[in-house]
């Protein structure tokens, strides 16, 4: 378990490694430089030197080598430098979004799990009846809408049933509960609908698994009233598939709300994206990406782990 | 049918075996509603030209903006122009990039899975580190990315290197399934034999061990096609999918529809409704598949 | 309701609209906070160095120039912190004494010092200081300051943009002190004489501002504060106007977003408009064939129909006016009756796209194909290429719409990497010398991306420039747009026009045809 443990974590280092390479690459790869986007986006007669002073001030007149070089040792000094359009430090400009993007993750996963476990059980119970039926088709209904759709039709209902729309700026749920959530609630809805659809599917198609093991049997034969089954012994069994999904939709959603952060002008990470990767705003987006990255491989792992300690059955050499 | 059999019980079965289709359709019937949604949809595709009752691309400055009438089923856009014809023709758009792209990234992902995992040591592990880092990159990002790094390769107004951008996210997580499904199959015996009778990698590969993971690939290449779909009009409603005026259901959601559709509702309702439906016909398709071929495989 | 409002619309479209409730008989309240929505946000807060109006929208109110427009009355201008001038009789001496008590926001008194050192640091930057007007200011030859309270410019050469370009809102004055300590103080900090105070910018989400009790004119301003909030989504802007959330947006707004508004709110709004200094521009790239054949040109602007497009696209796109080389209503434009004489501006469409399929048969093209470039931002860019493809699918020319996303479409403008693009003019005045440096050469315009030179318009260019007397200088435009448009390297499609919807709470703002004025909210005020 510890060698495991360990070669996992050392398994990191190279993953992240790669994702940094490809991101520096691919991003220096985009046509267009920031520069000439901040000085000639809304057509103003600028000067090639004016433009050469900005590309001097952020280092972009450096060779790839060394522009690499000092993001990496940035990096390993706890230094990820300053936004190239702002020139505010990245982790300033990160922080202050990640609280909303991180709260409207967690609105959409209690709302998912809130939904999806019971429907995904009900569904496996009563398999291939009309319930079942409905219940699946709800669930791949939820696939198949697209988030910021259903985030459109929702601000268009509310403005037009109420005349309100929810709040525009962000505050902190300690600050202020009513007013977060009026506005969080919303996209929360809107996300949350896709994700119970995937966990709603994981635990039925678990629940059904786990129905056939041999020990669920035994117990139904026993005489167990079936549903006390399902709770008692079949959930925490499904749990682990359940809470993989769960654990990987949640690292998706961080780098997944970039479009529904859109259609409710939320301040966080997903609208940071698009526009640092518009403005080609290279150290915040690469800080942007590592960070996603980074996040997705620890969740993965921490699931493979729990996958470990909780199943016996499972073994890692 | 021709098997002589012994056994009572074995003969009822043979003699119930119904054409797979058929049989299909008896155990999956959302999975074969989803079939019929979907041949529709090629059908409105390929004959758009029939059935539309506009050219997509004519402007009628004298319509612009009508709500759904008998003239014009779902109104009007911005342009005047007809949002039933855009659909009809925007399915064209949604079914040739969802199935290139899926085809490309299932097809790469199942070549790379496969080689993966026949292979194995070094190359593998390689192949695997490689598609950990795919994998961690947030998938919209990353096509956000290619787009912008590959720019526009417009054929017949079809973007081609939208569909690569698209392709990317795909072949990691095909990679995976088919690696594991090949790794199963390479320790058996007859995949030895293969190799003890002095057959090269090639031909093992494509002979042998892929006919086996057929199944695994179908699936998500279904499911992937859905996937496309969802991620195009997402890009396109980010303004770097598609171009106008280009008909695509997800550019019908952005660009000038986000300064009317609370004016004209229809101009996002439709588009909107059409990329659901298709999206959930081939989900269901490709769930119903999964059940049907290999119900314990988790995509 | 609607209906009327909508005639009013009309029958001011081509003069600037003011409400007449406004501006006269009501005594301004004081009190309230402002909050209206800004659709981009400013990367740092040096004026010299910004060219955005999601700049000026939240920074200007901080600060004060040395003369600014005079709001109702454009284009005169009057004095921000000058209190009065005088321009020597050979025009090479500017002297200007600033107001009493004027004071920065720590409390500092400003002086003609500091109108020095703002004007060194724009004319003569500093190491690593960016200045991007510092053209404009190529002509002076010294700054003195005799006393605190005069400065006076001395110039070179005579400039007759010289007094607009003092009330640039760009040049906003900084604490000579500040800049002495760091001549980059201002990239990071905020410190003006302005009528507000600097409180907050919350990165990505909104900007405000506080009133600043010592502020030199008394009584002003009027507000207790402002509060910029930014919105990038189009559509969340205007649902954010219709909540009532902000109050209004100063950039400008589509004809779509003023019918919906009107509709939903009713007399709770009004709406202003104007044309606007803003033409989205067709330029070739000349260095690319068929392009290099003006024949060819040619017959690209004679397919289309401008005053039919116009009239069709002002219902769902922010442009309107059918104009030629500068804004259609400006002193020094050409009339209706001289615009339809130029190639592609006449009023019958089937004569001129029957002479542009014979001026293409003459250049031997056939069957001509191009690739569009047009950049990725709905309006109104993409309703006008659209419109523009398909007035070329007319006589038969096949044109691919491409549309990367801003910064690719920058540089393929920039680096001749395209045939045929959508370029855009905006300027923060009417001014020929700023609208025609579009056309003039490209080794003499930084803008012209047409890749081509052409010494007549750079003769006419200059003739117009040092011509005082107006209606001369009006004949030398005259030759210079029939010579631009017939050679249609670079033409003007249609003008931008510029709505904008207040909540009727907000007085004492004033619309000009351009986004970049009238935005230091000192004389605005809330009637609630």
């Amino acid at each position: 378990m510890l060698r495991y443990t360990i070669h996992r974590i050392l398994l990191m280092i190279p993953t992240l490694l790669g994702v940094a390479v490809l991101v520096f690459l691919l991003l220096r790869a985009m046509p267009g430089d920031i520069v000439e986007l901040r000085f000639m986006m809304e057509g103003g007669q600028v000067s090639p030197e004016v433009l050469a002073i900005e590309r001097a001030r952020l280092g972009l007149d450096k060779s790839l080598w060394w522009q690499f070089y000092d993001w990496m040792i940035g990096i390993f000094i706890g230094d990820f430098g300053t936004s190239m359009w702002t020139g505010r430090p990245v982790i300033n400009e990160i922080a202050s979004r990640l609280q909303l993007s991180l709260q409207v993750a967690i609105m959409a996963t209690i709302l998912a799990v809130v939904i999806a476990l019971p429907l995904g059980t009900i569904s496996a119970l009563y398999k291939d009846t009309w319930i079942d039926h409905l219940i699946r088709a709800f669930a791949i209904a939820g696939l198949a809408v697209p988030s910021f759709w259903l985030g459109m039709l929702i601000i268009l209902g509310l403005l037009y049933s109420f005349n309100w729309i929810p709040p525009l700026t962000f505050v902190p749920i300690y600050v202020d509960p009513w007013h977060n959530l009026s506005q969080l609630i919303w996209p929360a809805m809107a996300v949350g609908y896709r994700y119970s659809a995937v966990a709603t599917r994981m635990t039925r198609s678990t629940i059904l698994e786990v129905l056939q093991e041999d020990y669920i049997r035994t117990a139904r034969a026993k005489g167990v009233f079936e549903r006390l089954v399902v709770a008692r012994h079949a959930m925490r069994n499904a749990m682990l598939p359940v809470v993989t999904v769960i654990g990987l939709e949640f690292a998706f959603l961080i780098g997944g709300l970039v479009v529904t952060e859109q259609v409710f002008n939320l301040n966080g990470i997903g609208k940071l994206f698009v526009e640092t990767v518009t403005r080609a705003d290279y150290t915040m987006v690469q800080a942007l990406v590592m960070l996603v990255a980074t996040f997705f491989i620890l969740v993965n792992f921490a699931v493979d782990l729990l996958y470990a300690t909780l199943d016996p059955r499972i073994r890692y050499r | 049918m021709a098997a002589v059999t012994t056994s009572p019980e074995i003969t009822y079965r043979v003699r119930k075996r119904r054409h797979p289709v058929v049989q299909f359709v008896r155990t999956q019937p959302l999975g074969a509603a989803g079939l019929v949604f979907i041949v529709i949809l090629f059908i409105a595709g390929f004959f758009a030209h029939w059935v539309s009752p506009y050219d997509p691309l004519d402007l009628d400055y004298g319509a612009m903006l009508a709500p759904p009438s008998w003239d014009h089923w779902m109104g009007t856009d911005a342009f005047g122009r007809d949002v039933f014809s855009r659909i009809i023709y925007g399915a064209r758009t949604a079914l040739a990039v969802g199935f290139l792209s899926s085809l490309l990234g299932s097809g790469i992902g199942a070549v790379v899975g496969v080689v993966s995992a026949y292979f194995g040591g070094r190359i593998d592990m390689a192949i695997q580190r490689f598609m950990d880092i795919l994998l961690a990159f947030p998938i919209i990002v990353l096509a956000l990315t290619v787009v912008a790094v590959l720019g526009k390769f417009p054929v017949g107004g079809l973007d081609l290197n939208l569909i690569v951008a698209i392709a990317i996210p795909m072949i990691p997580k095909v990679a995976r399934v088919v690696r594991s499904s090949a790794l199963a199959i390479r320790e058996l015996p007859y995949v030895d034999a293969a190799r003890a009778a002095g057959y090269g990698h090639t031909r093992i590969i494509f002979r042998h061990i892929a006919p086996n993971v057929v199944a695994p690939f179908l699936i998500m290449f279904t499911a992937f096609i859905a996937q496309a779909i969802l991620l195009e009009a997402s890009l396109s409603f980010l303004g770097l999918g598609v171009t106008e005026p280009t008909p695509a259901w997800g550019l019908m959601l952005s660009g000038t529809s986000q300064e009317f559709y609370s004016q004209a509702p229809w101009m996002i309702i439709f588009p909107g409704l059409a990329i659901s439906f298709a999206v959930f016909a081939f989900n269901m398709f490709g769930d119903s598949l999964r059940d049907y071929l290999d119900p314990r495989l988790k995509v | 309701m609607i209906g009327s409002k909508l005639v009013l619309i009309g029958t001011v479209a081509l003069a600037f609209c003011w409400t007449a409730a406004d501006a006269i008989a009501q005594t301004p309240k004081k009190g309230g906070i402002l909050k209206f929505a800004v659709s981009a946000e400013p990367p740092d807060y040096d004026c010299h160095a910004a060219t955005s109006f999601a700049f000026i929208h939240p920074v200007r109110p901080h600060y004060n120039t040395l003369l600014k427009f005079d709001e109702p009355n454009y284009p005169k201008v009057k004095g921000d912190l000058a209190q009065s001038w005088t321009v020597s009789p050979d025009g090479l001496t500017y002297t200007f004494k600033l107001k009493p008590n004027i004071k920065f926001h720590d409390g500092t008194p400003a002086t003609s010092a500091d109108v020095k050192a703002t004007y060194e640091r724009i004319a003569n930057p500093a190491q690593g200081v960016r200045s991007i007007r510092k053209a404009a200011y190529a002509d002076i030859a010294s700054i003195e300051t005799p006393d605190p309270q005069t400065v006076i410019f001395k110039l070179k050469a005579r400039n007759a943009s010289m007094l607009t370009n003092f009330a640039s809102p760009w040049d906003c004055i900084y604490s000579a002190a500040k800049l002495k300590e760091d001549p980059k103080f201002p990239e990071k900090n905020v410190l003006g004489t302005g009528p507000f105070k600097f409180v907050e910018h919350a990165a990505g989400s909104h900007w405000v501002g506080e009133r600043f009790a010592d502020y030199h004119e008394k009584g002003k301003p009027y507000l207790d504060g402002y509060r910029a909030i930014f919105i990038t989504n189009t559509a969340a802007r205007v649902n954010a106007l219709q909540a009532g959330e902000v109050l209004s947006e100063f950039r400008g707004h589509s004809p779509a977003d003023r019918e919906r508004l009107t509709k939903a709110l009713g007399d709770k709004v009004v709406v202003h408009e104007s044309p606007w200094i803003c033409s989205l521009v067709v330029t070739f790239n000349t260095e690319k064939k068929p392009f290099d054949d003006a024949r060819v040109r040619r017959a690209l602007s004679l397919a289309i129909d401008r005053w039919k497009g116009a009239e069709a696209l002002a219902r769902i796109a922010l442009v309107r006016h059918v104009g030629g080389v500068l804004r259609p209503g400006y002193e020094l434009a050409a009339s209706e009756a001289e615009l339809v004489k130029y190639p592609g501006w006449g009023k019958d469409i089937n004569a001129a796209r029957a002479e542009a399929k014979k001026l293409l048969d003459q250049a031997g093209v056939k069957d001509l194909k191009f690739k569009f470039l047009n950049r990725n931002i709905p309006m109104p860019y993409t309703p006008v290429g659209v419109f523009l493809i398909d007035q070329w699918r007319q006589i038969g020319v096949q044109v691919e719409h491409d549309q990367p996303e801003t910064k690719a479409y920058i540089a393929n403008l920039r680096g001749g990497n395209y045939d045929a693009g959508l370029d855009f003019n905006c300027d923060a005045v009417d001014d020929p010398n700023l609208q025609l440096a579009k056309f003039i050469s490209a080794d003499k315009s930084p803008i012209n991306y047409g890749r081509y030179n052409d010494r007549k318009l750079d003769e006419l260019y200059e003739a117009q420039k040092g011509e005082l007397d107006n209606k001369k200088r009006y004949a030398l435009l005259r030759q210079f747009e029939q010579h631009a448009l017939t050679e249609a390297y670079t033409f003007p499609t249609i003008w931008w026009h510029r709505i904008i919807i207040n909540w009727k709470q907000i007085k004492g703002w004033h619309m000009s045809p351009s986004h970049y004025l009238n935005q230091d909210l000192q004389d605005v005020w809330l009637d609630q």
